[in-house]
């Protein structure tokens, strides 16, 4: 393969994640990211060609548009600098953007970076209500939660599962989260005790749903002669594809629908074009480790299944036989406790990648699984409307 | 309402309040109309064969605009469906049971509140209202021309 074509992550930072961070402002925080993420990859800003930002909505910390307040503080002025958003999958998309501008030789290098403060409104569900029609859904109670309770219910009745076989994903979320020094929640927790949270939108309880989180991350991305400068030991960007579908959830539950929202069609559909381009052919033989976009327990089994680690309807079965644990299992399920643990909104998507990519890297610290050759991230948007997957190799695979 | 706690660590508390005038266009100004009128008015497209609600002025599918209009059959099956316990103010106060529906003729389904449904123990709410359930439209005394003009409730 022409190594013109490749494309590797130099290097990576996040912060640790929680509700609030009273002791930075966001651009502050997105410096704290960039300073970070070029120190780890042994980089100044000069060696920097071009930013991608990674920003979601901004109603819920209150600048609109806070990528232009970010600009001098992650060394920007001067440099090309774009805004990506989709969403919950903003910070897959970033990545994406950034592997685009590399692979097409615009750039050398890209900063992918992004800040998020959730918490910093109390608004939050009237924040989610506005992404919803106004004119036939806003009047109704829909919000991330309450779609996500649309979806749950008919995933369950579709495969006959129950509350309890979603509980013990978010059991195994908290504790992997324990060896996640970023992570927001964290903890040895029992079916019982999932159970027992409080119920938001049936079949969805309290801590069957991510926290609202602040925080930022950064990744470096670079071409070869980059990677041979900065990086011994790369992460391959060897495959990235997204997918995108109707912002109507009722155009996607019908038997005339293109999309079926219960079994998440998008998902499928990147993941082939996506496994194709990294030569993945058997993810569960190939893939040692997952970083699913997964706000909401349902949505880890569905990533699995869809994804191919599985076949349809069988994902909550294997999660009790514990397949997808860490120690034991036959991958690696978000080893980081996923975004059922921290969602930064604008940036989880980025900390997927960066928790994948890291893996591959051998640079995961105390989450790190041995033997890790391949990693796959997702991220997911809007009500499933985006989503993004991303492979990681510790070799460059051709395509 | 503005507050200031300006030591270091400290939050300053402003409260935004903004006004949109959304304009309606001529598809959704038809349904709201319709709406009023006590009917639930889709659109149709004669080259896909699609029915949609809510209405489109363009098939998404065939690539032309949608050509006719049809009044929805006021009952139909439950496609997806939640029981909202917490989380939001500002519409009716939880619990409320929300679903959404493929009226009998119509290819996608529109989502509403489920109406006349005991909510007092969640579980067996919950399955009342399975996805496969028949469901029927009720419109409340007073019509306004809003999407909440009326809800579903189970047919049975």
């Amino acid at each position: 393969m022409s190594t013109n074509n490749t494309v590797a992550v130099l290097g990576t930072y996040q912060t640790e994640f929680k509700t609030h961070d009273p002791d930075h402002t966001f651009a502050e925080q997105a410096q704290i990211a960039a300073a970070g993420a070029l120190k780890d990859a042994g980089m100044t800003p000069g060696d920097v060609d071009a930013i991608v930002f990674s920003l979601a909505p901004t109603y819920f910390m209150g600048v609109a548009d806070a990528d232009r307040w970010s600009i001098d503080h992650i060394f920007g002025a001067g440099k090309p600098m774009l805004r990506v958003h989709t969403g919950g999958a903003t910070g897959g998309s970033a990545v994406q953007a950034a592997y685009n501008l590399i692979r097409s030789g615009m750039y050398r290098s890209v900063l992918v970076v992004g800040a998020e403060r959730v918490a910093e409104t109390p608004d939050a569900q009237d924040v989610l209500n506005l992404i919803f029609d106004v004119f036939y859904e806003r009047d109704i109670p829909l919000s991330t939660n309450t779609s996500v309770g649309l979806w749950a219910t008919s995933y369950l009745e579709r495969y006959g599962y129950t509350e309890v076989d979603l509980a013990r994903v978010a059991v195994r979320a908290r504790r992997n989260a324990t060896k996640n020094p970023h992570a927001h929640l964290k903890g040895m927790i029992s079916i019982e005790d999932v159970m027992a949270s409080r119920m938001i939108s049936t079949p969805l309880k309290l801590f069957d749903i991510c926290p609202r989180s602040s925080g930022s991350a950064a990744m470096l991305i670079g071409n070869m002669d980059m990677a041979k400068r900065f990086c011994s030991a790369p992460a391959f960007i060897n495959g990235v594809a997204s997918r995108s579908t109707t912002y109507w959830i009722g155009d996607r539950m019908t038997p005339t629908s293109d999309a079926d929202l219960t079994d998440f069609v998008i998902a499928a559909e990147a993941a082939t074009v996506c496994f194709k381009q990294a030569g993945i052919t058997d993810p569960l033989a190939q893939i040692q480790v997952t970083e699913f976009y997964d706000p909401y327990t349902v949505m880890t089994p569905l990533q699995l299944e869809r994804l191919g680690f599985c076949a349809p309807g069988i994902a909550l079965r294997l999660e009790k036989e514990g397949y997808w644990d860490v120690e034991g299992g036959a991958v690696a399920v978000n080893p980081s406790g996923g975004t059922l643990c921290t969602n930064p909104i604008a940036v989880t998507g980025l900390v997927r990648a960066i928790d994948a990519a890291t893996q591959v890297m051998g640079r995961a610290g105390t989450m790190q699984v041995p033997g890790v050759r391949n990693a796959v991230s997702s991220a997911v948007g809007g009500i499933a409307q985006f989503y993004n997957c991303i492979v990681f190799g510790d070799q460059p695979y051709g395509h | 309402m503005s507050e200031r706690n300006i030591e270091p660590g400290g939050v300053i508390t402003e409260v935004v309040t903004l006004r949109y005038d959304y304009s309606l266009g001529e598809v959704a100004g038809k349904f709201m109309e319709g709406l009023k009128q006590g009917k639930i008015l889709a659109t149709s497209c004669s080259k896909s064969g699609l029915t949609y609600l809510p209405p489109r002025a363009y098939c998404e599918r065939s690539f032309e605009p949608c050509d006719g209009w049809v009044e929805a059959a006021f009952e139909g099956v439950i496609e997806a469906s939640t029981i909202i316990v917490r989380g939001f103010q500002g519409k009716r106060n939880p619990p409320v049971a929300i679903a959404y529906v493929k009226l009998d003729g119509i290819d996608s389904a529109i989502g509403n509140y489920v109406d006349d449904l005991d909510l007092s123990n969640l579980d067996v709410a919950q399955k009342k209202i399975a996805p496969g359930t028949r469901v029927k439209v009720k419109f409340g005394p007073t019509r306004e021309g809003r999407i909440t003009d009326f809800s579903f409730v189970c047919a049975e």
